[in-house]
């Protein structure tokens, strides 16, 4: 059998080949690229709302965010203990779990199940104000470097990398133990404390975000209509950014949770006066071998809020991220 | 190749001096004076307080006393810490314990990390990938001094498996549970971030292109899938190298490991200013030079890079 | 070559179908349950015969060869049907034997060659595991021998080195190496030059044919253009919709296409219907496949303006080299050329002309190094803000990449508004009045207003983007492969609605393109660039009927289709 191949142009084994046409009725012609016209509209956050509406991971953590924040803007509805220490008796010192007082007692004698509750505002006030200061001022910064570029974006990136070099925990001790911050710990020195070395993180998202949308057709598209650059950015650069950033804030807000109990922990962030499962930690923690249970629950109450916080973020991003959308 | 680490090597010294300057900055001009901080409640004695001034040039103008310091960094001449020791000395006994601890915990984080994520990326769907991206999850939303103490109670305390606080040799042998506290959260992102990768590769053309080649399956893995995605995970591996050692200081609270974070954090309860910018200059030295280290391996995986100036 | 179709006996029986496929169908498991993606089909291929599969993006047609091969992705399966290689059905064979069937028995060279060889690994290693793989001799100079045999020169250097310091072209010819390294009996080639410049896919088709008649290998060839088909194969299977509507012997099928969707085919290609707009020409008939009308014979004072006007323009880009390093690239070199009124004007050229860099000065988004740009009567360089203003409202671009011109936060009116808003024209009512008009012209259901552009395909997004370049009754758009995203029958589609905006709103169109024959059907006048430099330009005629440069020549030979013998009546 010779090969026949049509460029050689050997015709020396012609065969037959059949012409085959298809039934028209299995075969239907449709329309050229007809416009669907009958479901009901969906914009990209609508298709993400009901990626989201589906997965469990988005469902769980978002309840348990809601309950976080419900319990922290109203603690006197779980529980109508005194918990400070003034009221905590010291015969009542690492006692097991009593009527009224399901978890027991800390050495000092305070309600475990009320401080739990009552520690939680702290928590949310710091991971949220935080995040917002962070989103706020990191997305500018990272904003304006990526949709500029040049100079500006050089300078830019040298000072997000300056601040890299500096982990926020160790930026945060380091500030911690200056005699001014030592003098005023409240919950808002360290959220100042927490947004000067949490922002380059969401600089450098952004960023990288804006640099990824700011060449795209429709950007230049707008410029020649004759849209101003700047408006350019905040029209329809930045909405095209955010899903990357959400991500990030949301998981950030967990980071910055731990952040402010680490330091608490250690000593150095809010004082003791100040209700926060870090301070409860670092108190329990002589006698753990003893009575663990007062550490044991700020401890699973903090590890479920920054869980809760670290899922929603894994599930926005599977909802919002456009490569994970293209699959 | 050789202009791309120049190119990387000079991008790093902003980083450093300027990191440097921050911590120097903080330390010692903020308002509130660092010296009579030294004293703690005690009444400021005026002749001690002169004579360390002068010791950390604190009566110069504060650039020349940055570049001071700078200097005294690099001739290892540090000055002394709150006890009358040298702190280079101090440096010199802590650093290596540190050291120890970050590698063991970089080696188990490596070595699961990518074991794990390797299979789960494999099995993409399947029960054991769900199971472990949950695991994750959650070992990456418990913090780390809270890990610390479940692994201590449980682990070093209840079942006795291994010694719940470190002796002062450190030994490996009493660094394996702080190692494994300090590794596991790097532990969970080398994992996804593995996982993410093989999901990336397995799905890339070349490795269609390489099935279809007729290679066996295992070479196609090894050769094509998990060479390609082992790129981001080392990268990712040598910049860690850094955080961990900066970030051990809970765990070395924790387990009463005689390294670095715990002297660091020491000298801030006790507010040695000099003591604390000596050890986080340091720190950012090797965050520095881990980035190197990353950039070298960069262009070692990737010939893209490697070619490209 | 190709010339006569052979309706002849072949001695029955003695022949055994190398691929046999029978009432294939191959569903993909998604979130919405089950697709069908190929469903009943059938095709044949002989020993040593070059079938192709034609159809639009998502027909099937990549996805029924790659069964073929065994490479479905995870989530594909083949739910019906036989896949029979040499008798032995395939279909559902087991992983094992695949493998020893991959190689040397099926080969496969895939479409884009930018992502289909590992980066980190050097050619030659990826060459010598394909050989190693298959119990084939594997030393360096086999290697280089395979290497060369694919038309690579210097081969034993260059299989030390890695595939980013290869052109495109090279690492197609690698791949071809690697597919055909092993010898294998059927070669699956998947769109193997779509990514490759136009000269280039004739060069590398031209090898491919040659190597493959001499080795006797069948080949597969899967494509979307129809003239690329008929003129490399001997047998064409067009699919649509996941179906075999039709197949036969090439020519018989494009002088007899019987299926409706074939019918369209064949009059749609560009590629077709450039060619026979040259052969109507030739003999002196006037084609009505022409969009762009000839012109009327007219006197030279009579002709209409030039409204735009572009003198010794110029661009050169600072590369960044080394460490303070940079580099001089001229992109564009001293480019003149005129628009005149109404008409449309082609700027034809490959990956690197600087075509699309022209494109974005006249645009006015990108500032020339040199040379002027006149736009009716005015040097646009000269413009303040508020001319420049004004300018925008004038001249208006339309993108390649249907996906990336529009917002995707923005719905269809917000997206065809936002130019009137940006001018303040109008009143909230007289703005939406004005935009259900712009999608009447564009032939688009009013309703789609309110929808969001992730919703609609490709060419309806083409069309949103003419309708909001329209918004401001601008006098020039610059197209910038507009179309050259778009499957064929689409493609048509939107050229028609050009030609016909054109000739109702009187518009003026600078066509950016690589596809000579999209120009042949739309544009009336020529530029031929070539790395920066304007080669060639003349009206559309005189361009295709005479060309002067050797390298307009061999783009004019680059058009698939070129040599098939087309009566004009074909159609």
């Amino acid at each position: 059998m010779t090969p026949e191949n049509n460029l050689t142009g050997q015709d020396t084994a012609p065969r037959h080949i059949e012409h085959f046409v298809a039934d028209l009725e299995e075969t239907p012609l449709q329309a050229t690229d007809k416009v669907k016209e009958d479901s009901a509209p969906s914009s990209l956050w609508g298709e993400a709302w009901k990626n989201l509406r589906k997965q469990p991971l988005f469902i769980i953590s978002a309840i348990m965010i809601l309950a976080v924040v419900v319990v922290s803007l109203f603690p006197g509805l779980f529980s109508q203990i005194d918990p400070t220490s003034e009221a905590c008796q010291l015969s009542n010192s690492d006692g097991g779990p009593a009527s009224g007082h399901p978890l027991g007692f800390t050495q000092q004698g305070c309600d475990v199940y009320a401080r739990v509750i009552f520690g939680t505002r702290s928590s949310v006030t710091v991971g949220l104000f935080t995040t917002i200061g962070v989103v706020l001022f990191g997305g500018i910064i990272g904003a304006l470097a990526g949709y500029y570029g040049g100079w500006a974006d050089a300078v830019l990136a040298r000072l997000t990398d300056i601040f890299f070099a500096l982990p926020l925990i160790l930026g945060a001790i380091v500030m911690m133990q200056l005699p001014v911050f030592r003098a005023n710990r409240t919950v808002w020195t360290l959220v100042l404390i927490l947004i000067v070395f949490g922002w380059p993180q969401i600089a450098r998202i952004t960023r990288g975000a804006v640099i990824e949308v700011r060449n795209a057709d429709f950007v230049v598209a707008a410029r020649s209509l004759g849209v101003s650059k700047f408006r350019s950015l905040l029209r329809h650069v930045l909405p095209n950014s955010l899903a990357p950033i959400i991500v990030v804030a949301t998981i950030s807000l967990g980071t910055f949770i731990v952040a402010e109990s680490t330091l608490s922990f250690l000593g150095i962030g809010l004082p003791p006066s100040v209700m926060s499962w870090g301070n409860d930690i670092q108190a329990a923690q002589a006698s753990l071998r003893s009575n663990p249970m007062p550490l044991l629950y700020p401890a699973i109450a903090l590890s479920i809020t920054v869980l809760s916080f670290i899922m929603l973020g894994d599930a926005l991003r599977d909802a919002l991220d456009p490569k994970a959308r293209k699959r | 190749m050789a202009t791309y680490i120049l190119k990387r090597f000079l991008q790093l010294i902003p980083v450093f001096l300027g990191a440097t300057l921050l911590v120097y900055f903080l330390v010692f001009s903020l308002p509130g004076d660092p010296i009579a901080a030294l004293f703690g409640d005690k009444p400021v004695n005026e002749a001690v307080a002169a004579k360390l001034r002068a010791q950390y040039n604190l009566d110069q103008p504060f650039i020349v006393q940055y570049l001071l310091y700078l200097k005294s960094i690099f001739t290892f001449d540090l000055g002394q810490d709150f006890s009358g020791r040298p702190i280079a000395a101090v440096l010199g006994e802590v650093f290596p314990v540190t050291a120890r601890l970050a590698v063991m915990a970089l080696i188990f984080e490596a070595v699961f990390g990518i074991a794990f994520g390797l299979v789960a990326g494999l099995r993409k769907g399947k029960l054991f990938d769900g199971t472990v991206l949950i695991a994750s999850l959650i070992v990456i939303g418990i913090p780390i001094f809270v890990l610390g103490f479940i692994l201590q109670f449980f682990i070093g305390v209840q079942l006795g498996w291994a010694k719940p606080t470190v002796s002062a040799a450190a030994t490996v042998q009493d660094l394996i549970l702080p190692a494994i506290v300090l590794g596991l959260a790097s532990f969970a992102y080398v994992l996804r971030l593995t996982r993410t990768s093989v999901i990336e590769n397995m799905n890339a053309d070349y490795v269609r292109t390489a099935t279809a080649k007729g290679l066996s399956r295992f070479r196609v893995i090894n050769v094509h899938i998990l060479r390609n995605s082992l790129i981001p995970v080392v990268t990712f591996l040598g910049a860690d190298l850094g955080t961990l050692m900066g970030g051990a200081i809970v765990t070395e609270g924790i387990f009463n490991v005689p390294g670095v974070g715990n002297r660091l954090y020491r000298a801030v309860l006790s507010g040695e200013g000099p003591t604390v910018v000596s050890i986080v200059t340091v720190l950012v030295l090797i965050y520095c030079l881990s980035n190197l280290l990353v950039d070298l391996l960069y262009a070692w995986l990737d010939p893209r890079i490697r070619y490209d100036s | 070559m190709n010339s006569s179709v052979h309706i002849k006996e072949e001695v029955a029986g003695s022949e055994r179908p190398l691929l046999e496929i029978k009432n294939l169908a191959i569903n993909f498991a998604t979130s919405n349950g089950e697709v069908n993606a190929v469903r009943n089909a059938h095709l044949t291929v002989m020993p040593g015969e070059t079938v192709a599969i034609v159809g639009e993006s998502g027909s099937g047609k990549s996805t029924s060869a790659l069964a073929a091969i065994g490479l479905l992705p995870g989530n594909g399966r083949v739910a019906a049907g036989e896949i029979l290689f040499d008798g032995e059905d395939i279909a559902h064979a087991s992983e094992k034997r695949m493998i020893e069937l991959r190689g040397n028995s099926i080969g496969m060279v895939p479409q884009d060659p930018m992502s289909n060889l590992n980066p980190v690994w050097k050619i030659g290693f990826q060459v010598k595991e394909t050989l190693k793989a298959n119990g084939l001799p594997s030393g360096p100079e086999d290697v280089a021998k395979v290497l060369s045999e694919a038309g690579l020169p210097d081969a034993a250097r260059r299989a030390k080195q890695y595939p980013h310091e290869f052109s495109g072209g090279m690492r197609q010819r690698a791949l071809i190496a690697i597919g055909l390294s092993c010898q294998p009996r059927l070669l699956i080639a998947d769109e193997p030059t779509s990514a490759l410049d136009v000269t280039v896919q004739r060069q590398i088709l031209d090898h491919l044919d040659k190597m493959t008649s001499e080795l006797g290998t069948a080949v597969l060839l899967i494509t979307h253009d129809l003239g690329l088909a008929a003129e490399r194969a001997d047998k064409v299977v067009v699919m649509y919709k996941g179906q075999v509507v039709e197949s036969g012997p090439s020519l018989e099928l494009l002088r007899n296409p019987r299926h409706p969707y074939t019918k369209r085919l064949v009059s749609s290609a560009p590629s077709l219907a450039s060619r026979r707009i040259q052969v109507a020409k030739e003999q002196g008939v006037e084609s009505d496949e022409l969009l762009a009308p000839t012109e009327p014979v007219v006197v030279e004072s009579a002709l209409p303006e030039e409204v735009l006007k572009v003198e010794d323009l110029t661009k050169v880009f600072k590369l960044r080299g080394g460490i303070g390093k940079t580099t001089d690239f001229t992109a564009v070199d001293s480019v003149s050329f005129s628009v005149r009124r109404g008409t449309t004007t082609a700027i034809v050229g490959e990956s690197g002309s600087g075509k699309s860099t022209v494109a974005q000065m006249v645009l006015n988004l990108l500032e020339p190094t040199s040379g002027k740009i006149i736009f009716d009567g005015v040097d646009t360089s000269t413009l303040n803000s508020r001319d420049l203003f004004k300018f925008r409202r004038r001249v208006q671009p339309i993108f390649q990449d249907p996906y990336g011109s529009l917002d995707p936060m923005y719905n269809i009116f917000r997206t065809i508004e936002e130019p009137l808003r940006t001018h303040k024209i109008g009143t909230k009512a007289s703005r939406e009045k004005k935009v259900r008009e712009l999608l009447d012209q564009v032939a688009l259901p009013q309703s789609t207003m309110r929808r969001y552009p992730n919703e609609l395909s490709g060419g309806q997004r083409q069309r949103i983007a003419i309708a909001r370049a329209l918004a401001l009754d601008p006098e020039v758009i610059i197209c910038d492969e507009a179309v050259s995203a778009l499957d064929v029958l689409v493609q048509a589609q939107v050229l028609n609605l050009l030609a016909e905006l054109q000739d109702n709103l009187g518009l003026t169109y600078l066509f950016i393109t690589h596809d000579l024959a999209v120009v042949r059907q739309i544009a009336d006048h020529v530029c031929v660039m070539q790395k920066g430099k304007l080669v060639e330009t003349g009206s559309t005629d005189d361009v295709f009927d005479n060309p002067r440069e050797a390298y307009t020549q061999a783009l004019l030979d680059a058009i698939p289709g070129g040599s098939l013998l087309l009566p004009p009546e074909v159609a």
